[in-house]
Order: C-alpha cells, then sequence, then structure tokens
C-alpha cells in the first residue's frame, strides 16, 4: 500500500526542508496513510506498545541517573530511588510495572497477529521482524530483572546463564565468558547493566524497520481481504490517531490501577531480599510473562531438551508463515482452525499457571495422586507444538473455509466488517 | 458500540484479574497459618497511624534493634511528611526538634577528623540507622547461625507482609517441642524459628501511656515496620486518586472524540 | 468517501470544537503533570538535602584555634579570633579594600542580639577559583602580610576578618548563611 506522497508544501521554509530531507513529507505522509477502515480495537496495541517502548525508555534512563550496577550498592541504590530521589517512588514502579504492560501488549499484539493472519504473504518479514523484537524484549526484561540484585535476580540470572552451560562443547565457555566468572557476580552485573540499557535502542531500531514494514505492505484487516479501493480505507489522522489515543487512555487506567496501588503484585516478595549466593530461595521464579517458557523447559527431564524445547518455542514463532498453509487470512473465516486457536490460547494460559509452581505438586486433583503440574505441562507443551507443526499445516489443506467478503467496503456495508 | 467496549473491558479486566490471580497462587504456596488483621494502611484510601507508628518505633528501639538493623532508614526519614514523627511546622527534619533528639539516642561510627580513627558519636538527622552487627557472619555468630534480618524492608519481603510480621511476633507457642536452639512459631514456614520471643507483656513502657500488651507492642510495631518498608504509601495512593480521576475523565473525553470523529462514518 | 466532516459556520465554535478543545487542553494538563516528576526528580534527593546543613558547636573551638567543618562539599572555617586578631581587624582603612566590609558585618548575631567576633565563620574557599586557603596567623606563609589566610594557588591573602588584601580574588571569603540556634551552638544551610 506504499502509494504516492500527498504532501504539498506551502511555505518557503517547508519547501527549503523537504528538497534536503524529506522529514515533514514524511510526518504528513505518516498521518495520511490510508488504512483499512475497519480495524477494530485489537489493532490498537501497535500504538501502545511504542507509548510502552518510549515510556521505558525515558523512566529507565532516568532511573540510571541514579542506580550504581555494582553488587554491593544496586539493591541500596533502588532503596535510595524509593526513598529519597524526588517522584522516586512514582518512577521506579512506572519501569516495573511498565515491563509488565509491555508484555501483556505483546501478548495481546501477537495473538491479533496469529487470529488475523497477519503473518501472511506479504507480510512474512514483517512478522519475523516482530519475533525479532520479541525476543530483544525478553532479553532486555530479563537482564533488567537482575539489576536490582534481590534473590530472585540473582538465582534467576543463574538459572538462565546455566542454560549456556548445557551446550554441548562450547557450553562451559561460553557460560564463562557470558558471567565473567565461574558464577553470577559483581562482573556480571556491571555487563547486565551495560546491555539492558543497550538493548532498547537495538528495540528502537527494529519498530522503525517494523513500521517501515507494515508502511510499505499495508495493514491487514480483521477479514483478510486487502483494501481494493480508496473506498476501502480511512486516513490514519484523525481516524486512527483518536481511537489509538482512547485505547492508550484505557490502557494508562490499568497501568495506573497497578503502579498506585499494586505496585509490587506482579513481582516476587523474594526480590526485596539482598541476593544471598549462599541461600537459594525455596522457588526460584521468573516474572509472569517468561512463566510459560518456563514450563515448557521443566515439562521435560532432560536438561538439554528442555533447553531446546524452550528455544524452539520461539523459534517456530519465526517460521510460521510457512508452517499455515491457509489461503484464508482471518481465522473469522476458518471456523474449525478458531476452535484450535482459541484452545492454544487456552493452553498458553495453562502454561504460565504451570510454570507458576512447582512441577511436582499436584495440579488437579483426579485419579490415584492426582495430575502433577509436569503432567498438565507437558500435555499443554504437547498442544503447542502441535498447534504450529501439525495443526495448522493440516488445516490449512483439508478445511472448507467459510466465503470471504468481495472486499472491505461490502463486508462493512453487510455489516460483516 | 457498547459491545465492543464493554467487551474490551471485560477482557482486559478478566486478564488482569488472571494475572493477579496468578500472582497470588505462586504466593499462596508456602504459607504457615497467619491471623488476618485489618490493618488501617490497607486499601486504595488506607493511611499509617501515626500513634501507632511512635510507640512501634519505640518497641524497635528497645527490644529489636540490638539484633536487627534498618539497613535503608535514616533518623531524617522519622521527621518527613508521612512519617511517625513529621512536624508541619518543621517539615526540614533537621529542624524537628523531636528528630534530633531521637537522634541523639543513638550512637553512631565515624572518623576523627583530625586522626582518622574510628570514633563513635551520638546520630544527627542525616544519619542513617546504625547496623547493630558490622556483617552478616557476626551477625550470625551472635544468634546461633542465623541472620536476624533487615527489617527495613521485612513487610515487603515476605508473603503475608504485616500479616506475617504481626504473625511471628505472636504465635509463638512455648508449649509445643522444638529442637534445641529453635521455638515453634505456628507463622513461620516451618514453624520452628531461631528467634526466641521477643515480646512479653510489659516489654516496654510507652511514652503515651498505653498498656504495652503483647498483641499491642505487635501491632505498633508491625506498623512501624510497614511504614518503614513503604513510607511513600499515603503520597502514592493519593497522588493515584487523582491520576485515576484525571485518566477516567481523559477517556471520555477521548472517547467523545473518537465518535465525533467517526461520526456518519461506516466502519 | 475517505473523510466526511460536516462543516457547520467555520466562524462560530461548534459543538465539535469544544470537544476537541477540551481533549486537547486535558491532553495538556496531563503532559505537564507527567513532565514534572521527570524533570524535577534530577533535583537534590532526601539524604542530599539532610546533609545540607550542619550544626557547629562554638565551644569545642578554642581561642586562638581553627576548626574546618564539611558543608555542602566545601570547608566551613571557624576561627576562635585572638584580641589581637579582632584589633588588626579594625585598624584597617576600609577605604583601601578591593571588596569595602566593615569586620562587624561579617558576623550574624547572637540570640542575645549582640554579635562576637571572636567567633569568625566563613566558607574556606578562594573566591578567586576555588582553592582551600592555608590559615593560622603568621604562621602558614612566611610572607603572609596580613595576619589571615594565604592561598598557594595564585597568591591571594586574606587578612584576620578573612578579607582580600593581595593577589587576584576579587571578593572577601564569602560568609555562609547561618543562625544560632543556642548561645555556643550555630546552625549553617
Amino acid at each position: 500500500m506504499s502509494g504516492h506522497s500527498t504532501y504539498e508544501p506551502k511555505y518557503a521554509a517547508e519547501r527549503w526542508i523537504d528538497k534536503r530531507l524529506p522529514i515533514i513529507r514524511f510526518g504528513v505522509d505518516f498521518m495520511h496513510f490510508p488504512s483499512p477502515r475497519n480495524l477494530n480495537y485489537w489493532y490498537a496495541f501497535g500504538a501502545i506498545l511504542s507509548l510502552c517502548l518510549i515510556a521505558q525508555i525515558i523512566t529507565g534512563v532516568i532511573l540510571a541517573m541514579h542506580y550504581t550496577p555494582h553488587v554491593d550498592l544496586a539493591f541500596d541504590s533502588i532503596q535510595r530511588i524509593k526513598r529519597d530521589v524526588p517522584f522516586g517512588w512514582l518512577l521506579q514502579p512506572m519501569h516495573a510495572v511498565g515491563a509488565s504492560m509491555f508484555f501483556f501488549a505483546v501478548y495481546v499484539h501477537m495473538f491479533r497477529g496469529l487470529f488475523y493472519g497477519s503473518y501472511k504473504a506479504p507480510r512474512e518479514l514483517l512478522w519475523i521482524i516482530g519475533c525479532l523484537i520479541y525476543l530483544a524484549m525478553m532479553a532486555t526484561a530479563f537482564l533488567g530483572y537482575t539489576l536490582p540484585w534481590g534473590q530472585m535476580s540473582f538465582w534467576g540470572a543463574t538459572v538462565i546463564t546455566g542454560f549456556f552451560g548445557a551446550i554441548p562443547i562450547v557450553g562451559e565457555s561460553l557460560q564463562y565468558w557470558l558471567l565473567g566468572g565461574y558464577s553470577v557476580g559483581a562482573p556480571t552485573l556491571n555487563r547486565f547493566f551495560s546491555l539492558h540499557y543497550l538493548l532498547p535502542f537495538v528495540i528502537f531500531a527494529l519498530v522503525f524497520l517494523h513500521v517501515w514494514a507494515v508502511h510499505h505492505v499495508g495493514q491487514n484487516n480483521p477479514i483478510g481481504v486487502e483494501p481494493k479501493s480508496e473506498e476501502d480505507t480511512l486516513s490514519f489522522h484523525p481516524y486512527y490517531t483518536m481511537k489509538d489515543a482512547f485505547a492508550i487512555a484505557v490502557f494508562l487506567l490499568i497501568f495506573a490501577l497497578f503502579v498506585f496501588y499494586l505496585p509490587d503484585a506482579l513481582g516476587h516478595s523474594d526480590n526485596y531480599i539482598k541476593a544471598n549466593p549462599m541461600v537459594t530461595p525455596e522457588h526460584i521464579v521468573p516474572e509472569w510473562y517468561f512463566l510459560p517458557f518456563y514450563a515448557i523447559l521443566r515439562a521435560v527431564p532432560s536438561k538439554l531438551l528442555g533447553i531446546i524445547l524452550m528455544f524452539g518455542a520461539i523459534v517456530v514463532l519465526f517460521i510460521l508463515p510457512w508452517l499455515d498453509t491457509a489461503r484464508v487470512k482471518s481465522m473469522r473465516f476458518r471456523p474449525v482452525t478458531k476452535w484450535f486457536f482459541i484452545i492454544f490460547v487456552i493452553a498458553c494460559f495453562v502454561l504460565g499457571w504451570c510454570g507458576a509452581h512447582a512441577p511436582s505438586d499436584i495440579a488437579i486433583p483426579i485419579g490415584e495422586n492426582g495430575m502433577t503440574f509436569k503432567t498438565v505441562s507437558r500435555i499443554a507443551t504437547l498442544y503447542y507444538f502441535g498447534f504450529f507443526l501439525l495443526i495448522l499445516p493440516i488445516m490449512g489443506w483439508i478445511e472448507k473455509t467459510k466465503p470471504v467478503p468481495e472486499s472491505i467496503t461490502k463486508a462493512v456495508l453487510a455489516g460483516e466488517a | 458500540m457498547l459491545n465492543k467496549f464493554g467487551k474490551k473491558i471485560a477482557i482486559v479486566t478478566g486478564l488482569s484479574m488472571a494475572l493477579l490471580a496468578g500472582a497470588g497462587m505462586v504466593q499462596a504456596s508456602e504459607k504457615g497459618s497467619l491471623p488476618r488483621i485489618k490493618w488501617g494502611f490497607q486499601g486504595p484510601f488506607g493511611t499509617y497511624d501515626r500513634a501507632a507508628m511512635q510507640r512501634g518505633y519505640q518497641v524497635y528501639k528497645e527490644v529489636c534493634s540490638s539484633c536487627h538493623g534498618v539497613d535503608h532508614l535514616a533518623f531524617y526519614h522519622l521527621g518527613e511528611k508521612g512519617g511517625p514523627f513529621y512536624d508541619p511546622e518543621h517539615p526540614n527534619p533537621n529542624d524537628n526538634k523531636v528528630v534530633k533528639a531521637l537522634a541523639k539516642d543513638w550512637e553512631v561510627t565515624d572518623i576523627d577528623q583530625d586522626s582518622g580513627d574510628e570514633i563513635t558519636r551520638p546520630a544527627i538527622p542525616a544519619d542513617k540507622f546504625p547496623k547493630p552487627f558490622p556483617n552478616a557472619i557476626a551477625a550470625a555468630a551472635s544468634n546461633g547461625g542465623a541472620v536476624p534480618p533487615d527489617l527495613s524492608v521485612i513487610v515487603s519481603a515476605r508473603e503475608g507482609g504485616a500479616d506475617y510480621v504481626h504473625g511471628i511476633l505472636t504465635e509463638y507457642d512455648l508449649e509445643k517441642e522444638a529442637p534445641e536452639g529453635t521455638y515453634f512459631n505456628a507463622a513461620f514456614p516451618g514453624n520452628k524459628i531461631k528467634m526466641p520471643p521477643p515480646l512479653a507483656d510489659g516489654a516496654v513502657e510507652y511514652m503515651d501511656g498505653t498498656e504495652a500488651t503483647l498483641e499491642q507492642m505487635s501491632r505498633d510495631v508491625t506498623e512501624f515496620l510497614a511504614w518503614a518498608a513503604d513510607p511513600k504509601m499515603e503520597v502514592r495512593k493519593k497522588t493515584g486518586f487523582a491520576t485515576m480521576i484525571f485518566l477516567f475523565i481523559f477517556s471520555l473525553l477521548l472517547f467523545m472524540t473518537y465518535k465525533q470523529v467517526w461520526k456518519g462514518v461506516e466502519h | 468517501m475517505s473523510d466526511e466532516v460536516i462543516h457547520d459556520g467555520e466562524d462560530e465554535p461548534t459543538r465539535r470544537d469544544f470537544i476537541y478543545i477540551a481533549t486537547a487542553a486535558t491532553a495538556a494538563v496531563g503532559a505537564g503533570a507527567l513532565a514534572w516528576p521527570l524533570i524535577n526528580q534530577m533535583s537534590a534527593a532526601a539524604d542530599t538535602l539532610a546533609a545540607s546543613s550542619v550544626e557547629i558547636d562554638l565551644s569545642k573551638v578554642e581561642r586562638g584555634q581553627q576548626i574546618k567543618v564539611l558543608w555542602r562539599g566545601k570547608p566551613i572555617f571557624v576561627r576562635n579570633r585572638t584580641d589581637k586578631e579582632i584589633e588588626m581587624a579594625d585598624q584597617v582603612d576600609i577605604s583601601e579594600l578591593r571588596d569595602p566590609q566593615k569586620d562587624e558585618e561579617r558576623f550574624v548575631p547572637m540570640p542575645n542580639g549582640k554579635i562576637n567576633r571572636h567567633m569568625l565563620v566563613m566558607i574556606g574557599v578562594c573566591t578567586h577559583f576555588g582553592c582551600i586557603p592555608i590559615g593560622e596567623q603568621g604562621k602558614a606563609h612566611p610572607t603572609s602580610h596580613y595576619g589571615g589566610w594565604y592561598c598557594p594557588c595564585h597568591g591571594s591573602e586574606y587578612d584576620t576578618s578573612g578579607r582580600i588584601r593581595l593577589g587576584p580574588a576579587p571578593r572577601n571569603l564569602d560568609i555562609p548563611p547561618y543562625k544560632y540556634i543556642s548561645d555556643s551552638i550555630i546552625k549553617v544551610g
């Protein structure tokens, strides 16, 4: 949908700039970008995510003015931020809760993409860049969580860096290089701080590519039929700027609810205990947004296989455009696949629930001894991979899809957009 | 229209609930039995009880401070807005007579300006509370191998928070058996705590004349420690209220703007 | 049919404009409220402010002695001047001074309203480029002509009242903001 520019510079100053660097043109074209007229609120999360990134960068840079990345001082410096730094009591929870909101939004954004087939041609690269952003977000969040140097920070870092040790042949050297020593310690913390500061700007660059890609091919829409004429679209501004602004305001309400009233609800109380290499917490748990992967990791007995499966769960996302064989984009018109998708979403929640518990604990009290979380994790993990590797390819071939509307406008007029 | 809007709210609320439930579930895994108390500082409009905090400070000083530090607290924190000894006429804690007097009761280490030797001197508001032990090893050695945890974050650092701290203080049962060097405590996970019961009726003589029962002292010191872990709670909740009102109005205005912009457009 | 906007009379603010203006105004207020903490967080923190004032017990300073106390990262000179030093300060012709100031003007009154000219409290930072002058009347530097302080960096010399007499410094040694909170204790800052 990358049409020609509609910008006509009015003033001499504008023309002067436009001739040398078309940045105003860039901005104007962005605002006037023809967007499908049937986008629903699920499509607001892209804008919400941009806001999350900016907010995390701003609060992060500010916190970095007061934080000290040394093992003896890190925990204390954050307490100082919360107690002594003007508005530190607000900035620190904004950053911590902001990370959770960022992941909440990215999961909604990804589920939206799955449902409407936004990863299908010609949007494969757009989807892959999105997966890269997701990977970078996970790395950033992991690095950031170690910085408070609480018990969970330290032991979470120990567990995750331990993964690298499991890689055959090069594993131990790689882990030694990563840690800067034989275990998580002062060199580790310092370099994690540096990388945590760096990665968000890598994300920023990836987001730039992501937005460029979506502007080049045009946005997908709920019926998965590409816009055929001008009638099918609306100017991004003011239609979607105002719709996104409203969605952002509601998002901010939830954000504020957590920041002001429940700042520690999404965290773990053990992280208020200073890191102690001599004492392991009873349950090492990552933040909620990593729980599904944690469940997959612990579902299998083999350490290496668990790590492979865990990373595999992310890798499988990258190849999704080639796994799904359906010609129809939107699951609105794929009635059976739609149900498999709904079960997939449930499986993700189930994995998250499992990740929060010890594998040997009883999840469902049925049968003689009850079903453990390990068993439930295995079932959900099987479904997770089955959905991508079996269900999507097979359903694409065999499903009889519902008739797809001819155009967006026709669907809108029929009340089906 | 209402349907879509309502659906969005429902989904978002549902997800938030699920998140909270998930978080709650992690925390529910290992609890001793805790008596549940309706603390005045809980809830969206909670505030700290100033008199209780002052009494709690006295309990901390006279009972707990010999073993437990409050590393993140300084004396000037006591005189800040929301703190136990705040004086509206002297908002700067350095001018607060009570804070200055309380600080003087403590000895802190310092360096002699001429000789460089280590000395001790009475504390001033700018000082942090002194540590009872110079390091963790000394702390453990004096306490049967267990390090007494820092109390300035204890309410945040334990599942159950204030209920947990209060429970530890009140749930000793000396009738029950416990191995040498430990005591039975129903609130402590595993029930065998190394700390001997720190409080007994009359352990402290309150300055305001309140009867110092075990229960009273437990509640008071918990109130003080709740403040110590989260001194900005009151300003946070107040600001939150204003922010939520603002965002609610702003959302409404944006919704009306959105409706106005889309008026007459089929979608 | 991409934009359907109904135009009322352009000169009259319509209901539509009111909503837009109200929303924009609210957004501006919100942006301001959000920006304030982001900017203010760089101001001095509570621990810095707590250390920003210091109380000095003057009774600890013997006659003829000087102590140095750290205040906001700078030294405060508290000198218990001898009668001779006060005499020397009074004998100076004010009109000759680069920074004319009578000796008694460099003191803050005690609680009883009187001025104790024995207790000289100054910021021990040379007003030229910020080095710390060397004190001790006559003893620090053999060529210290004025009985007070000598700055080794560029040769500024101050008299027994801390006034600039020789060398490049433009001002007398500054007097910090202080007040007596009792007969013998001052609070600086």
